[in-house]
This record gives C-alpha cells, sequence and structure tokens, in this order.
C-alpha cells in the first residue's frame, strides 16, 4: 500500500508540529507515509474565492506530485474537501479522478480506511471541546449534522473516545461556524471576529481547556481571538492528541 | 463535572444562552393555563431582554452602482452589543425550535426530499402549470394578469385600483412587493398604501425595508419599536411595553382596515389543479386585507406554482416548523375565488423568474418556499443583520437571489459567507444553497466581478503556490509565509486580521525544513 | 406579443430538461398517543387555542358574559348580530364574540378549518374579538395531509385553517395573543 502525506501549506509554514505529528502517528500504525517533495497547497485558497483559472496550476502541480498513490492523507478536513470536491479547474483526466478519489482525511483514514481500535500510547488528561471545522462536517461527513434528522454519529469523537483521560465538554452551539472561512476571515473581518469571539467563548464556558479540531486553519484563527479576548484556552490538531501529546 | 455539563442545558433541554445577559426571569409572553411558556408563532422559547436602549445601526449606505460593502455594515451592527445580541439569541432561538419540530416529525427528511421533487417538477413544467393555474383562477372568477417585470406589476395594480376609484390599500406582508418597489411607486400615485404586519408595519412607518423575510423587524429592540411609535403613531416614547406597543398598533390600524378601498396580499403557494392560492400568516391580518375591503389583489411569483391541492400537505408541515418552530402559522388560508358581492385579482409576475430557470447552477434558487430559516442559522446573518446586505433578500437565500437582480450592486454578496452549508442542511426544499454561493463567486470572477484587486492577488497566490520553489522561498522567512497564504493574510489587508485577533506564532522552522533536516524524522530525535 | 404570452415563452425556452417526475405521495404513520382528539386538544392549547368542555350556552355563559355584541353562525346559539351573505365588513366591526362551526380538525397541528359557506361572511372570523367554533369530534382527521385529501379545498371559495387566535412575536419574540384578529379562540366540541 503506497500511502502519501499531504502538508497543506498553512500547516507547513505555521504548525509543522501537526504535519510531524500525522507522520508519526501512521508510523505506529505500520504505514510509512511518502512525502512528494514538490508539494505546495490544492489550490483551496483560489478556488475559495471564484478564482477556479487562477488555481488552475496549482491543482494541476498537485496532481503530478500525488498520482499512483493507493491512499493520499491529509491532517485538514477543509483541504480534503477542495481535493474531493471542487479540485475541477483542471481536466478531469482518469489520473485526476483517481487522485480526488484516493484522497482521505486523516480522521477518515483512520477510522473508516485502517479502523483503528485503540491509541494505546495516548493519553490526554484534559477537558476538551471538540471543534468541527464545516468542511470536514457538512463537506466529508465527519459526523452527524445539526440540522438534520439522522442518528448522531463522528468519526472523530470515536477516535477521541479511545484516548485515556480526555474528557470532551459540551459546547452551547456545538456545530455553528467559527467564521474563519478562508478568505472570508480576509474580506469579511468584522463578523469573522465576532464568530470566533463567540466559538471561544463558547468553548470557555463549556469549561475546556483544550480546543482540539482536525483542521488547524481555523484553530489559528480562533487562537488569535482567545488570545486577544485573554482567554487561557489551547489549541491541539487531533494528530498530536492522537499521536500520544500529553499537553 | 456532570454538574457542569448540565449548566449548559436549559430546563427545556436546550443548549443554554450563549449570551447568558440576555436571560431574564420572565418578559410577560403569553403562557399556558398551567402556566408554561407557549412558544408557537414566532415566540422565543426562552425569555430573553436586552439591557436600556441603543440607537440601532442602520443597513448599508448603499452607492449607485457600487458594490455593496456588507463588512462596513456588519461592523456598525456588531458595534451595537445589544442588537448583535439580541439579534443572534433571538434567531438562533428559532434554528433551536425548527429543530425540535424536526425530531418531532420521523419523515422529516423524506418530506424535504417530496417538496424539493415537487417544485423540480413544477419547474421544469413551469409553463404548463400555470396555464392550468390560469385557467382554473379564470373560471372561478378570479382575474388573472401577468407581469414582466416589478414596473409592470406597479402599473398593472395602479390600473386596477384606479378602475375601483381606490385610495387606501391595506397590504399584508409580500416580499414580491419589496422586489417591485411597491409602496414607492404607490406613493408617488398618491395612494395610500398601509402594512397591516406589525413587523412590516414597523418598518414602513421608519421607512426602513424589511431586514428578515418572515420577521421583518427582529434588528430592532423595543426601545427602537417605542421611538418609531412615538414619532410617527403618536404613543407614549417612554413606554416600550411590547403588549402595549402591539396593542397600540391594532387599535391604530383597525379604523385604516375597516376604511380601505382594496387589499393585497402576496402568495405563498400557488395551486394549478384548483386555480387556489395560499397565503400562510400569523396575525390575522392577511385575512383581514382579503376579506374586509370589496376588493382583494394578489401578488404572486411565478414560481410560486405546486400542481396539486394535496402537495400542500406537504409544504405547510414544513413551511412553519422551518420558519418559526412552530407546527403551522396561526392562519392557513386558501383562496379558490372572490367571495360574496367581493372582486379578486391575481398579477403573476416574473421580474427575472424566467431567465433564472434557464441558468444550469442556480434554477433550483426557485424552490424558495421564503420560510428564512436559512438566515435562523445563518451565523454570517445572525451578526450582520439583514439591513446590512443592502438588498431585498439578505442572508443565504439573498446572496444567490440578489446578484440576479443587479449583478454588479450585489457582486460582493456571494462573498458574504463562510461556506459552512447549515443553510442547505435546514432548507425545506432542499435547495443547495452554500453550492450556488460557491458557484457565484465563479460565476463573477469569469466576469471579472469580484473587484480587480482581490483577482490580481489570487492570481499572484496562485503563481506562487503552483512553482514549489518560488513557495519555499516565500514561506522560508518569518513572514512571508504570510504574506502569501490567502487563506488568512492577503498581503495588502494584513491588517484586517489583527483587528479583533492576534497574528499566528511566524513559523521557527517549516514541516519542509523539518523533513528535509530530518529526513522526516528517521535521523535525530524520534 | 402581451406579457402572458412573452412570460411563457421564455419560461419554455428556459425549463430545465430533464423528467422530473411529480412523485407520488406517501401516507406517514401518525403517533396520536392512542387517543386523536387528546391529541388534538393537546396541540391546540400549544398554539395558545382554548378548550371548552360543555354546551355552546355554558361556555358564553362562563367565558364571555358581558358580551355585548354575539355574531353567531350557527343554529346551536343565536347572537344578537345577524350576519348574512350581504353583510359589510364593517357591521361586523364591533363584535365581541363570533360563533361558528369548523368542517375539519387537525390533530397534529391542533388547527380548525373554516370554510365560507360556514363563516357567511369571512371577515367575521377576524374582526371579532373573541371566536368560539364549533367541531364534531368526528371531524378530527391526523395530519395536515389527511386533510389535504378532503373535499373542502375543491368545493369552497374560502377555507382557512386557524390555529390559535391571532398571534404576533415581532418585537423581542414576545408572544402576543391578539394581534390583529381574534384575542382568543376556543374550540368546543359536539
Amino acid at each position: 500500500m503506497r500511502v502519501a502525506l499531504f502538508v497543506p501549506c498553512y500547516i507547513d509554514a505555521f504548525e509543522p508540529e501537526v504535519g510531524i505529528a500525522t507522520l508519526k502517528l501512521l508510523r505506529r500504525f505500520g504505514i510509512d507515509p511518502e512525502y512528494p517533495f514538490d508539494q505546495t497547497c490544492c489550490g483551496q485558497p483560489m478556488v475559495n474565492a471564484g478564482c477556479h483559472n487562477e488555481a488552475k496550476a496549482t491543482e494541476e502541480l498537485f496532481v503530478r506530485n500525488f498520482a499512483g498513490f493507493d491512499y493520499i492523507v491529509v491532517p485538514s478536513g477543509s483541504c480534503t474537501h477542495q481535493i474531493r470536491c471542487h479540485m475541477t479547474a483542471i481536466d478531469q483526466t482518469e489520473e485526476v479522478r483517481q487522485v480526488r478519489e484516493r484522497t482521505f482525511e486523516l480522521v477518515e483514514f483512520l477510522h473508516d480506511v485502517l479502523k483503528v481500535d485503540g491509541f494505546p500510547w495516548a493519553e490526554f488528561p484534559h477537558k476538551v471541546s471538540y471543534h468541527n471545522n464545516c468542511n470536514a462536517l457538512r463537506g466529508i461527513f465527519h459526523g452527524s449534522m445539526s440540522e438534520r434528522r439522522e442518528p448522531p454519529y463522528s468519526k472523530p469523537l470515536n477516535l477521541l473516545r479511545m484516548v485515556k483521560g480526555l474528557e470532551l465538554v459540551e459546547k452551547a452551539r456545538p456545530d455553528e461556524c467559527c467564521g474563519f472561512g478562508g478568505t472570508f476571515s480576509v474580506f469579511e473581518p468584522a463578523v469573522s471576529v465576532k464568530m470566533g469571539q463567540d466559538k471561544v467563548r463558547d468553548h470557555a464556558s463549556a469549561g475546556a481547556e483544550y480546543v482540539v479540531s482536525a483542521d488547524s486553519s481555523c484553530m489559528l484563527h480562533q487562537q488569535g481571538c482567545a488570545d486577544r479576548l485573554g482567554l487561557p484556552l489551547k489549541f491541539r490538531h487531533i494528530a498530536q492528541v492522537l499521536n500520544g501529546d500529553r499537553a | 463535572m456532570k454538574e457542569s455539563h448540565e449548566q449548559r442545558r436549559a430546563k427545556d433541554g436546550l443548549p443554554a444562552l450563549l449570551h447568558e445577559a440576555l436571560g431574564t426571569p420572565d418578559d410577560g409572553g403569553a403562557k399556558s393555563g398551567s402556566g408554561e411558556r407557549l412558544t408557537h408563532g414566532e415566540a422565543t422559547s426562552r425569555p430573553l431582554q436586552p439591557p436600556p436602549p441603543e440607537r440601532q445601526p442602520r443597513g448599508a449606505k448603499v452607492h449607485h452602482r457600487r458594490p455593496v460593502d456588507h463588512n462596513e455594515a456588519a461592523q456598525r451592527f456588531i458595534d451595537a452589543p445589544r442588537h448583535e445580541k439580541m439579534h443572534d439569541e433571538r434567531l438562533w432561538d428559532l434554528r433551536q425550535k425548527r429543530d425540535r419540530q424536526m425530531h418531532g416529525i420521523p419523515e422529516w427528511e423524506t418530506l424535504r426530499e417530496l417538496a424539493s421533487s415537487i417544485k423540480q417538477h413544477t419547474l421544469a413544467h413551469l409553463g404548463d402549470h400555470l396555464e392550468r393555474f390560469e385557467a382554473q383562477a379564470s373560471a372561478n372568477g378570479i382575474h388573472v394578469h401577468w407581469a414582466q417585470d416589478g414596473a409592470e406589476h406597479n402599473r398593472i395594480v395602479h390600473g386596477i385600483l384606479s378602475d375601483h376609484g381606490a385610495r387606501r390599500l391595506i397590504k399584508s406582508k409580500s416580499m414580491l412587493t419589496e422586489e417591485t418597489g411597491f409602496r414607492h411607486y404607490m406613493q408617488g400615485v398618491g395612494i395610500e398604501v398601509i402594512e397591516t404586519d406589525l413587523g412590516e408595519r414597523i418598518q414602513q412607518l421608519d421607512d426602513e425595508a424589511p431586514s428578515h423575510i418572515v420577521v421583518p423587524a427582529v434588528h430592532k429592540l423595543r426601545s427602537d419599536v417605542a421611538e418609531v411609535f412615538a414619532r410617527t403613531l403618536g404613543t407614549d416614547p417612554n413606554n416600550d411595553d411590547v403588549h402595549y406597543l402591539a396593542e397600540q398598533q391594532r387599535e391604530k390600524t383597525r379604523p385604516l382596515i375597516l376604511g380601505a378601498d382594496a387589499g393585497m396580499t402576496g402568495a405563498n403557494f400557488a395551486v394549478a389543479e384548483t386555480g387556489t392560492f395560499v397565503v400562510c400568516t400569523n396575525e390575522g391580518n392577511a385575512d383581514l386585507s382579503a376579506n374586509v375591503p370589496p376588493l382583494h389583489i394578489a401578488s404572486i411569483g411565478i414560481e410560486k406554482l405546486i400542481p396539486r391541492i394535496a402537495d400542500l400537505g406537504v409544504f405547510i408541515r414544513l413551511l412553519s416548523r422551518s420558519a418559526l418552530g412552530s407546527p403551522i402559522t396561526q392562519y392557513t388560508s386558501h383562496f379558490r375565488g372572490p367571495r360574496h358581492g367581493g372582486e379578486m385579482h391575481v398579477v403573476l409576475v416574473d421580474n427575472g423568474r424566467s431567465a433564472r430557470l434557464g441558468e444550469v447552477d442556480f434554477w433550483e434558487s426557485l424552490k424558495c418556499i421564503r420560510c428564512g430559516a436559512c438566515m435562523n442559522t445563518c451565523p454570517v446573518y445572525r451578526r450582520s443583520g439583514g439591513l446590512s446586505y443592502g438588498a431585498t433578500y439578505s442572508g443565504p437565500i439573498g446572496l444567490i437571489l440578489d446578484p440576479t437582480f443587479d449583478r454588479r450592486r450585489y457582486s460582493s454578496l456571494p462573498f458574504a459567507s463562510t461556506l459552512n452549508g447549515s443553510c442547505t442542511n435546514v432548507c425545506p426544499v432542499k435547495i443547495d444553497i452554500h453550492k450556488q454561493i460557491f458557484a457565484w463567486r465563479k460565476a463573477l470572477a469569469e466576469t471579472h466581478d469580484i473587484g480587480l484587486g482581490k483577482q490580481a492577488l489570487m492570481k499572484a497566490a496562485g503563481a506562487v503556490l503552483s512553482h514549489p520553489k518560488l513557495y519555499r522561498a516565500a514561506i522560508a522567512t518569518a513572514d512571508g509565509a504570510l504574506k502569501v497564504l490567502p487563506d488568512f493574510a492577503v498581503t495588502n489587508r494584513l491588517n484586517t486580521w489583527t483587528q479583533g485577533r492576534d497574528m499566528p506564532e511566524p513559523p521557527r522552522e517549516t514541516f519542509h525544513q523539518w523533513y528535509e533536516r530530518t529526513h522526516g524524522g528517521e535521523e535525530g530525535a524520534q | 406579443m402581451n406579457a402572458r404570452d412573452t412570460i411563457l415563452q421564455r419560461i419554455r425556452e428556459n425549463q430545465p430538461a430533464g423528467a422530473y417526475p411529480l412523485p407520488d405521495l406517501p401516507s406517514f404513520p401518525f403517533d396520536d398517543g392512542g387517543d386523536l382528539v387528546a391529541c388534538f386538544l393537546r396541540n391546540l392549547v400549544a398554539m395558545g387555542g382554548h378548550y371548552y368542555d360543555g354546551t355552546i350556552n355554558a361556555a358564553m355563559a362562563e367565558l364571555f358574559p358581558d358580551a355585548a355584541v354575539i355574531a353567531s353562525t350557527v343554529p346551536d346559539f343565536s347572537g344578537n348580530r345577524a350576519i348574512t351573505s350581504g353583510t359589510e365588513a364593517g357591521q361586523l366591526a364591533d363584535v365581541d364574540v363570533g360563533i361558528t362551526r369548523a368542517s375539519v380538525g387537525v390533530a397534529e397541528t391542533g388547527s380548525v378549518l373554516l370554510v365560507d359557506e360556514n363563516l357567511i361572511s369571512n371577515a367575521v372570523a377576524y374582526l371579532a374579538q373573541h371566536l368560539i367554533v364549533l367541531l364534531d369530534r368526528a371531524s378530527i382527521v391526523t395530519t395536515l395531509q389527511d386533510a389535504y385529501r378532503r373535499p373542502e379545498f375543491h368545493q369552497y371559495r374560502y377555507a382557512s385553517f386557524h390555529t390559535g387566535p391571532s398571534a404576533t412575536a415581532d418585537i423581542e419574540g414576545v408572544l402576543i395573543h391578539g394581534a390583529q384578529g381574534v384575542r382568543s379562540l376556543t374550540v368546543l366540541l359536539t
């Protein structure tokens, strides 16, 4: 099984330890992913702004980097959603189709492909508020959605419940968007910041010490909001918690 | 630990308020005989009360042909925290009431599917259904008119009123007449128009557009209403008791209703099978408008058609549950013909709908039944207020309807969304709203209507991100990454990030550099 | 071409291709808790309506002893304000209590269906301060879907579901009964 690791650009730049944790976590399950060296980005920043033409070359580069693998694992629901659902600026060749189909977000890969049944090395003795990225939740269906009449389930929570000592807390608005929204955070700063502030307050009043998510982008935004408000929240990617980080 | 969890729940099992400050023991809302708080109609399931007066923020500043600056208006709304909090909590409460209704109906998702299929069918055969409706309604004694656009609609209605020498028209809420600029037109020709819905009347008296398609004055606090009524109706400026304000409006409107020459309503549905149109309201004002004056005119968008009476069983079950979280509106009235001695006219209005029908990506927006559920759930709408969109339709549905009316002015609106998708999930007719917002961004970028600066920025980002060497060089420096990654820091707008958030820490070493240095952690500190 | 033909032509040019068949409407099971009438009353009360257990004479004496102007459209009770199909709406402006009969009740929502033939003058159901509705308990159906299979919607020019009294919560979500229409609605089962 040939597995590739895609480390999204903002993780590469701002949260390298998330990429490292993802790599080490996969190795714990006997998978040694390849890291295509010329990888950059999935094209989402441009596509999110409507600029599909401007994303074309980046999408082409992505496919060149990741063609031929059985699985492409991404520690980001948002980027996975872009690749699987929105990578349409380029011609949909068989190669492109395969790359898109074989791309899995880390939680999905552990939950649905590897079907892992434990993280015996992991212990996280803290109160955790889990943040669902909207693309992870409503785009690639990480869990049931509060708006729908469907049986409750959550892939990330299923995984986190296997972590010793970890206590999940419940927010008043569990799957409300945090206001990051890609370019939204830049072009609509007023609402973006307000939504972020409401979100971190909700985490805090639920009693959370840590916020955990499968998406670093939302957490960078929320961290910025929490720091400004002086809320003592700490943010960790789910890969770090599952890989055994204790704090 | 269980304790803190329980604190997050109110007595009724719903998650507690996000804005605890708004919780109040009682606000005088109606109760059942056993003292339980009633929550039908548009009522909140918990009493909410804002602190004392704060000036109401006004809507987006409209400049001719310039794209609406939603962010600017949103900032002013957020800067009025009492208004913003109340608005957010109130609409979130409607969303939660909707959820409770949904959980009470096992076939909910099937009903949504049926509603969507019925609407798709109707739109795909709209010509036939409209002709059938026209034939049936005419046979029932209804006069049927057709209007290609808003101006023609206004002229037709004016003509009908002139034929009857009518000088005063009472009307119930209609988004279509907002589209056509109806009140403004009628003012110009000397016909008095009186809105009878409380929220719409407040907005009319304050010379402001409705901010929500179901609860038009939801952005106003009671203090704002007291100010408007004192100024326009002569009520006590120091009395902002909600019961007093509502009663004043009832008492002052009743004589106007009794003395009106004509009544006007919109319609929620028009049934091809029988030539019936259906009006759903809570206040009884639409039925007064229709049944008191001798002349009733109904303005109906051509997308309101449904084929069969039995289809109403699906739509009426969904409509108010989605809109307000109540099982049905207080009144659901079916008009199949003029009453004894009365006269009834229907104006079927196109106003851009037939053109939208031909747009592959956007025609399904015509399925909309104007319930407002997408607005109630939208985290952006709740925090910016409907007037910040500067358009007839606001919130998620507005983002996909407004650009069809004025592509340039509303080109900014599809960007007033995080694409979180909650709107699509609550839509009772399964419009893929967030996907259409996404598609609008693409359509606008293709015609260079998203702003040259933004597009140039994206082109620059695309150039860097598609070249590994340029990308590596760009993010190698401490703040270089911030300049390259448009997701959270576009070069010349860097300042917007830091308005209410701190910047992320600059990287010490990128993942790529770490991998290169350690060969993926195989050597060194594993 | 006139507006009608232009609109219809443009619609036919632009209608999406594809069959998009009209679905059959299934009947869904409805859980009335084992008692349809009780379910109807429960939902009526939740929507702000009242239920009176007794005769119309008793109801009037108990609920509205001071009513000065009563307009009745039912033979069960004689009002003191005549109401005929020729009655102008304005003549009903001072009615304290209107009395009429519903043709259907809906358990799912607690709604009653009022039709023009029973109302005689539609406006009475909105201009009166209070409304009493007689309903034959055998006329209660389960859901709105069942209600829409009834013939009333094909027979009458006006048919309206009333569910509780007129209501508004347009100011800060505070619920108020008696918005523009009746201040109370009381159902009496017969």
